[in-house]
């Protein structure tokens, strides 16, 4: 298999994943695109471990890593959007500008 | 072309589309069971390059976990429906669009020029035991360090997460 296809692909999820972060008003659907772009850097990961051969299967564990940090990073980030929900009735991040001035 | 490019070039357009239902879908759960679909791709593509420990992480945690955790975020925010809640002002969009389709168009370019002629040849599946000995061997600072910042995100959650 040409080394371009999972590397094109992975290109392709992480550019939606940007265009989703930017095109959402709301932290849920903020949270979902960045787990697409994670996933992109992990698909490359795999396919570079596949394309190296390497013996200590480096790009497979730093894939496993990232899925761990992904899974850390999700539970801190929907607790603070429970938390501005709470507090401000809303997730839209374009109204949550407490940091402005 | 081969059976597994063929495999490979079915899961990619699946979860490709999948992905751009995500991030266009007008519907918060919508949105959210089609990030089941792009996962489960992506989980697919990762068998097809040998790496079927991996493949069982993402369906487990990802698939298994973080959606659900996903869903509980939306049921707890009371999604909202529709292009305007959820979405930011078309101009925004645009800008959107133009900065992912530059983002991807930059990344493939680059990409062609420097792995035009390269080629994945797929050996048996890594196994499960090859991984568990080099994870335990030469990265076992790394795991340390995720389960520390594992157990800080949980701590972490928490605190934010109750009522007081």
């Amino acid at each position: 298999m040409p080394l371009l296809y999972p590397l094109t692909f992975a290109a392709f999820l992480f550019s939606v994943g940007v265009y989703g972060v930017l095109a959402r008003r709301n932290a849920v659907m903020v949270l979902m695109s960045i787990e697409l772009m994670l996933n992109a850097v992990n698909v490359n990961l795999v396919a570079f471990n596949a394309y190296l051969r390497d013996q200590l299967v480096s790009g497979q564990i730093f894939a496993l890593f990232v899925i761990a940090v992904a899974a850390a990073e999700v539970g801190i980030g929907l607790a603070i959007v429970l938390l501005i929900f709470r507090n401000r009735e809303t997730v839209n991040i374009d109204e949550v500008d407490l940091l402005r001035w | 072309m081969t059976g597994l490019e063929v495999a490979f070039l079915l899961l990619a357009v699946t979860g490709g589309l999948a992905g751009l239902l995500v991030v266009t879908s007008r519907n918060v759960v919508h949105a959210a069971l089609w990030l089941v679909v792009a996962l489960a791709s992506v989980a697919g593509i990762y068998l097809l390059l040998a790496a079927p420990f991996v493949a069982f992480v993402q369906v487990i945690i990802y698939v298994g976990a973080i959606v659900v955790l996903l869903l509980f975020g939306i049921m707890l925010t009371r999604a909202p429906v529709g292009r305007r809640v959820l979405d930011n002002s078309p101009r925004a969009r645009v800008g959107a669009f133009v900065v992912g389709a530059g983002v991807f168009v930059m990344l493939t370019v680059f990409l062609a020029g420097a792995f035009a002629d390269e080629r994945i040849s797929i050996q048996a599946a890594t196994a499960t035991a090859a991984l568990g000995t080099s994870l335990f061997r030469n990265y076992v600072l790394p795991f340390e360090a995720v389960s520390v910042l594992l157990l800080a995100a949980l701590v972490g959650a928490i605190v934010l997460a109750r009522r007081d």
